[in-house]
């Protein structure tokens, strides 16, 4: 039977102040003075008119000594050397990859940074050039770690190692880069029965866990076998949490994830969407976590 | 239409919860994704509505103008449907890049609305031959998020629902030419009856199973949908094959099934939240952009 539910819009309620750590934050929007001292140095979202350093991004104030920037809430992509990016190959080129990462320019992956499979080590020739193709097409989904960052800003990717590669079956969710939060690892096996890789550029992949670890493999051979039913429910069921942390403007990683996953339980999957459910949820999240920090 | 690229992977993904009746959303293939619906939000308009469907935003004004009857319906008004792809929706509709779905999308409600018991026209016209109302519907895409051509529908039946026309009294002289009278109270008008207005519902086939209100990502996923107008009762107006795949007739028939039967929920929900917002008359605070 088909459900249908409409419903009248509804105003956003002011957030009240949140038990925060770290005390109020300076919030600003662009063209607001950040402070009308000449003492400070100014960094990344900021500039100086008229004796004023004004904000010229939307985003808190964080100052370090006498360095004054500006985080913004929403950005594209600033890639940092050693970040797990997941992306999607839009091009392919005569020795490289165009990769988009939701950043300013298109990232690079070099043929040379890339692994061979069956773990090779050896020269790239001429007939590797031609197979490109056979390796990564345009649409395909790969994971892979900043190497080095162009003077430019475009970002040189390396999958050189087995963990990274071609992504199989499963679904992508894309989010503000952020809202994920900087961590050791971004590979989880979450213990709910599905796998996440938390991207620094946004894009989060949810995956069923494989049974075994191919080392072989290195990520080529895509399994294409139907995943099971069980599997796609938790692995919907973590895509609308993640959408829900996201709409309330909470930070992405492994406990969140996992204390919105258990929150959602009680709720029908497709239910998670529904404006009052997501807010429960979410508030119950955010005291869990409040409770893990206090 | 904006369409997203997807690895041949994601796809199997997709096609294979269809099959099993879990899309990646959790819904099931009859589902719809969460409405909001929201009438009177352009103030210079003679009704509005518009309508958000998950990612997918729409704006319909309707402005009820005077004009002359068509040659061969001379005792009708009629309707005339503009649809207009913002780039706000996203950067393929630069320019002119959104002409040819605007157009597409004109002709469908064109022919949706083409069967003579939609809309009550005799009730548009104020004097056979010389005078009728023409209703001016423009349809705004703000977002695209799929499904573009069912959430259309729910909005300009919403702002049909909405639509409020001014009554207007004609007045013979002594030399026999007709003068129309404005009535002096602004309250003072006519509502269109809309239990008739059908909806469209859009079905995409995938795999070997179809569904209703594809995402983005889904419709990357299907080679053929059916759009079918259905009106709250269950008949059909119209029906449009679109894409490059091929459909089985007796698909195409399943299909016209689901379509009836979600069709009838659709109008029910639609109608039941027309009322409440009714109910709630003056005193409502609207929403609008803003909110």
């Amino acid at each position: 039977m088909a459900t249908i539910s409409m419903r009248l819009p509804v105003a956003r309620k002011p957030v009240g102040p949140s038990a925060s750590r770290g005390g109020e934050k300076h919030l600003v929007a662009p063209g607001d003075t950040i402070t009308t001292d000449t003492g400070y140095m100014r960094g990344h979202g900021t500039y100086l008119e008229d004796e004023k350093l004004i904000a010229s991004v939307a985003g808190a104030v964080e100052r370090v000594n006498k360095l004054v920037c500006v985080k913004a809430l929403k950005t594209r992509y600033n890639g940092e050397v050693g970040d797990i990016v997941v992306g999607r190959i839009t091009e392919v080129q005569q020795k490289r990859w165009k990769v988009e990462t939701n950043s300013r320019l298109d990232s690079v992956l070099l043929l040379s940074s890339m692994n061979l499979p069956g773990g090779e080590l050896r020269r790239r020739s001429a007939e590797d050039e031609l197979a490109m193709r056979d390796y990564l097409q345009e649409g395909d989904l790969i994971s892979a770690e900043v190497q080095s960052i162009f003077s430019d800003g475009a970002v040189s990717l390396h999958t050189r190692s087995l963990k990274y590669g071609k992504l199989g079956q499963g679904v992508l969710v894309q989010v503000s880069p952020s809202l994920v939060k900087r961590q050791k690892t971004h590979f989880h096996d979450l213990p709910c029965g599905a796998s996440v890789i938390l991207g620094n550029n946004g894009f989060i992949w949810i995956y069923p866990t494989p049974e075994q670890k191919d080392e072989e493999a290195g990520g080529f051979t895509t399994n294409l076998e139907p995943v099971p039913l069980s599997d796609r429910e938790v692995i919907s069921r973590l895509r609308n949490c993640i959408v829900a942390l996201v709409t309330h403007k909470l930070m992405l990683f492994d406990t969140s994830i996992l204390y919105c996953y258990e929150a959602s339980l009680p709720h029908q999957i497709k239910d998670i969407l529904k404006p009052e459910v997501m807010e429960e949820i979410v508030l119950e999240t955010r005291q869990r976590l409040l409770d893990l920090e206090g | 239409m904006a369409s997203v690229v997807l690895s041949e992977a994601e796809k199997l993904y997709i096609v294979h919860g269809v099959q099993e009746d879990l899309r990646v959303d959790g819904r099931g293939c009859e589902d719809y994704r969460c409405a909001e619906v929201e009438t009177d939000v352009v103030s210079n308009t003679s009704g509005s509505a518009r309508v958000k469907l998950g990612h997918t935003d729409i704006l319909v004004g309707v402005k009820a103008e005077m004009g002359t009857p068509k040659l061969e319906k001379p005792d009708e008004g009629y309707l005339e449907f503009f649809v207009d792809c913002s780039a706000n929706a996203t950067p393929e509709f630069e320019g002119r890049g959104g002409e040819e779905l605007g157009s597409e999308i004109a002709s469908t409600l064109y022919s949706v609305f083409s069967s003579g018991s939609t809309i009550d026209l005799k009730s548009l016209c104020i004097n056979p031959r010389e005078h009728c109302w023409v209703l001016y519907v423009d349809v705004l895409l703000l977002e695209c998020g799929g499904n573009l051509f069912d959430a259309i529908s729910l909005a300009v039946k919403a702002a049909l629902f909405n639509t409020r026309i001014p009554k207007v009294c004609v007045l013979e002289d002594e030399e026999g030419s007709k003068e129309i009278e404005l009535s002096d109270d602004p309250y003072d008008c006519i509502r269109l009856n809309v239990d008739n207005v059908p909806c469209i519902v859009t079905l995409s086939k995938i795999g070997y199973r179809h569904v209703v209100d594809a995402t983005l990502q889904e419709e990357a996923c299907c080679l053929a949908s059916l759009l079918i107008s259905v009106t709250s009762n269950g008949a059909f107006t119209s029906m449009k094959k679109v894409g490059k795949g091929s459909l089985d007739p007796e698909s195409i028939f399943e299909m016209m099934e689901t379509g009836k039967r979600v069709g009838k929920s659709l109008h029910i929900a639609l109608q039941k939240i027309l009322d409440e917002e009714e109910s709630l008359g003056t005193s409502r605070q609207k929403v609008g952009f803003l909110g």
